[in-house]
């Protein structure tokens, strides 16, 4: 008994020990100057707040290394920056933890957390930490007369020949195939649940196909615009505006056909250090960190009330409101990602995508 | 044996029996080598024969269907092949409900989604709803998605009932499963995999044949020059195979890239313009040139120890005798050099059968391999059963050329070093 109880309180005491030394997770994101905008507005303010460690690690997608950790019970992620229809159906699929989103700190003016995200960005599994958009960006001293402006010029190898760049994924392909093809944004999603409309996006897709070059990593395609590999090509919208305003290289942002998206923060199931993770998740998803990221990179903040204190970049003088997805002037034809059409089609569509990526 | 009850037995000095004494020592020495031997086998045994067979294992096998919907598998081991009744539609109803809880049901959909396309989201959206849900049952499945009535769907969902089956290996060769069970191709627009396997043997063979056409001429030189050439030549071979195949991968990309070295060359004194630039990566000429320039080595190795064997006297006798140099060559030194050739062949396309890392690098679409896909379906698509079975044919193809070649050359007759 006494034993019991000496051990009993020996664990205590190590675990208290452990609560008040300097702990350390491992947060995982996409690289580049996205993870670099994480760093300094998530990492570096929360390390110095607690004392604890973060080891930031990327990934081409950081949602791929989970469900294989998670079933070989060796999770080294604490937490991990995922799409939303990836968050979705990891969620589906019992390989994240649940998230309670009333545990999430108020705006600074007292608004509870749930109402102070933009519709969507709480899900059971996952807080949205940006709002971020797959566009187009060219090189602009390939086209200096005319340049390209609508969805459609991408396909376009007549008018405007050159290589172009595209993920190698059949998720936004199909969207901007459709998009370029004539169809309204508003009518992408329902075309593409009929196999018609998966047939015309990659009857679309065809039309370029010899002339892409895929990529796979998000810091991959402002790369090949620099390397002159393409002469445009698709791209998360942060890495472009880095690469432009940051290093003045000479790209241009087409915003016609852009597909928004999340990014959210997961706790995959069995994280070493959940309740670390958690703690870094309510803080780095706070108003202030959320108005500072933006700073760093052209992603919109998920929380409402960070939306006033979103400044200037880094250079002290771009304005950043003008330069993010939601900005008045980019949402001319903008499409909404559909998580759920992606969730659950994700499978299927990849399946079909890499077919005809086989077949030359 | 009567003759051993009668004379007495042969003794050691300390009046043993030799026989036991010469039996004790030998099963020490067997012991001894036993021992010596046992580190390996345990290695080899933990790290490759289990591996491979859990892998073979995982490709007949996969439980996320049979172990998440109990009611479902109770129902289909009552009932066999027979049309769905209440009962059954029950049991689905309530394996979605406890599946939804769970959070197992993407599992449940995925599964069903590998032989069916286009179900996972007919079980993530109907377990949505399938709370709400009151009897009839049938009817309310059938309004939350009328695809529930597919005769199709029933059959995928009653093999899957069972963990044990063959629909990875089916699909791993293009075909499926109709609703009436009998085997037939994928649909035209997803078939991806044979053609594949086609592509990736072809490439080896063209490799293999490349790496031999390169090799054979180094790898006489090297074996008939002076020994203080023959050395430093020796280092150009062996320095590229000691450099770390990322390394030597990416260089070739530096090489061939359209604004790369090679283009650059080639537009600077004038054999291509500007717009020109010859496309040589990220497709299968990429994945060829530099595949074979990295496995050259393996070719080059076996052929060079196989040529240091053969006396210089052969070839001159032949040629004494009024041999022509092509006939002496056809004649005496070829076959002479069989046996490093076919080592050569055999490790250059062993091994390019299996390459990874170059053609996912430089090869682009048309260059990707089978290994590719592997790779793809382990990493990404996390359909392992799949990835197992594309591997376990990639092994079955590899032992049976193996053994081809041992019934054509002999593997007596090779010689690997």
């Amino acid at each position: 008994m006494f034993l019991k109880k000496l051990l009993a309180t020996s664990a205590l005491v190590a675990l208290g020990a452990a609560g008040a030394q300097a702990g350390e997770i491992t947060v995982m994101s996409w690289g580049g100057a996205y993870t670099k905008s994480q760093v300094e507005a998530y990492q570096k303010p929360w390390m110095e707040a607690t004392g604890n460690k973060v080891v930031s690690v990327d990934a081409d997608n950081p949602a791929t290394p989970i469900k294989p950790q998670v079933e070989a019970g060796n999770v080294t992620i604490d937490i991990a920056d995922v799409e939303y229809s990836d968050a979705v159906r990891l969620c589906d699929e019992g390989l994240l933890e649940e998230i309670d989103a009333s545990a999430l700190p108020p705006a600074p003016d007292g608004t509870p957390a749930e109402e102070d995200f933009i519709d969507g960005a709480l899900t059971d599994c996952a807080v949205a930490n940006i709002v971020w958009s797959t566009i187009y960006a060219y090189d602009t001293t390939k086209f200096p007369d005319s340049p390209p402006t609508t969805m459609a010029d991408f396909f376009d190898l007549e008018k405007f020949p050159g290589k172009r760049g595209m993920r190698k994924a059949a998720k936004a392909n199909l969207e901007m195939a459709l998009m370029a093809d004539g169809v309204p944004a508003e009518e992408v999603y329902d075309l593409l649940e009929t196999d018609e409309g998966v047939d015309r996006a990659f009857a679309k897709l065809d039309t370029i196909k010899d002339s892409v070059v895929w990529w796979e990593a998000g810091a991959q395609p402002p790369q090949l615009l620099a390397d002159g590999e393409v002469v445009m090509t698709t791209a998360y919208n942060g890495r472009i505006f880095n690469a432009a305003v940051g290093e003045d290289k000479p790209f241009q942002i087409v915003w016609d056909g852009q597909i928004m998206d999340f990014d959210l923060f997961v706790i995959p199931k069995g994280a070493p250090n959940k309740e670390l993770a958690m703690d870094f998740l309510k803080f780095s998803t706070g108003t202030k960190p959320l108005a500072d990221q933006a700073s760093w990179i052209s992603y919109g903040p998920a929380r409402k009330s960070s939306g006033a204190l979103v400044g200037t970049f880094m250079d002290g003088k771009t304005e950043m409101a003008p330069h993010m997805p939601t900005a008045e002037a980019n949402m001319g034809n903008a499409l909404v990602n559909d998580f759920e059409f992606w969730a659950d089609r994700d499978t299927e569509l990849s399946e079909r995508f890499n077919a005809w990526l086989a077949s030359s | 044996m009567p003759e051993a009850r009668t004379a007495a037995p042969l003794r050691t000095a300390d009046g043993v029996p030799l026989k036991t004494a010469l039996a004790r020592a030998q099963r020490r020495a067997k012991w001894r080598a036993a021992g010596l031997v046992l580190p390996l086998l345990l290695f080899i045994l933990a790290s490759f024969v289990i591996p491979i067979g859990q892998m073979l294992f995982r490709s007949v096998s996969n439980d996320e269907f049979s172990s998440h919907m109990p009611h479902m598998v109770a129902w289909f081991a009552e009932n066999g092949d027979a049309e769905p009744d209440d009962a059954a539609w029950e049991a689905l109803v309530l394996d979605l409900r406890q599946a939804r809880e769970d959070r197992t049901i993407g599992l449940i959909g995925t599964r069903v989604n590998y032989e069916l396309s286009g179900t996972r989201s007919l079980f993530t959206s109907t377990a949505r709803k399938a709370e709400d849900m009151e009897p009839p049952y049938r009817e309310a499945l059938l309004d939350a998605d009328e695809d529930w009535a597919d005769p199709e769907l029933w059959g995928v969902m009653r093999r899957a009932s069972s963990p044990y089956t063959d629909a990875f290996y089916l699909a791993a060769v293009d075909r499926t499963r109709d609703a009436t069970g009998s085997v037939e191709m994928v649909d035209e627009n997803r078939q991806v995999y044979v053609a594949i396997f086609w592509r990736t043997l072809v490439l080896s063979v063209t490799i293999a044949l490349l790496c031999l056409l390169l090799g054979y001429p180094i790898a006489h030189l090297l074996a008939t020059l002076p020994m203080r050439y023959s050395n430093l030549l020796m280092i150009l071979v062996l320095l590229p195979f000691w450099t770390s195949l990322l390394v030597r991968t990416t260089s070739w990309m530096v090489l061939l890239q359209s604004q790369g070295v090679v283009n650059d060359v080639l537009v600077w004194i004038g054999i291509i313009g500007e717009d020109g630039r010859i496309q040589m990566m990220y497709n299968q000429a990429g994945t060829v040139i530099a595949m074979t320039h990295i496995l050259l080595p393996f070719m080059i190795l076996p052929l060079y120890s196989v040529m240091r064997t053969i006396p210089p006297s052969y070839a001159r006798a032949a040629r004494s005798l009024g041999a022509t140099s092509w006939t002496t060559f056809r004649r005496i030194y070829l076959p002479q050099t069989v046996p490093g050739m076919g080592a050569g062949i055999l490790l250059v396309f062993i091994l390019a059968v299996g390459y990874y890392i170059t053609p996912a690098l430089v090869g682009g679409t048309t260059g990707t391999l089978i290994s590719n896909l592997i790779a793809f379906h382990m990493q990404e698509s996390h359909n392992w059963s799949l990835a197992a079975a594309l591997a376990g044919i990639l092994l079955a193809a590899v032992l049976l050329l193996y053994w081809l070649y041992d019934r054509l050359v002999g593997i007596d007759n090779m010689k690997l070093g």
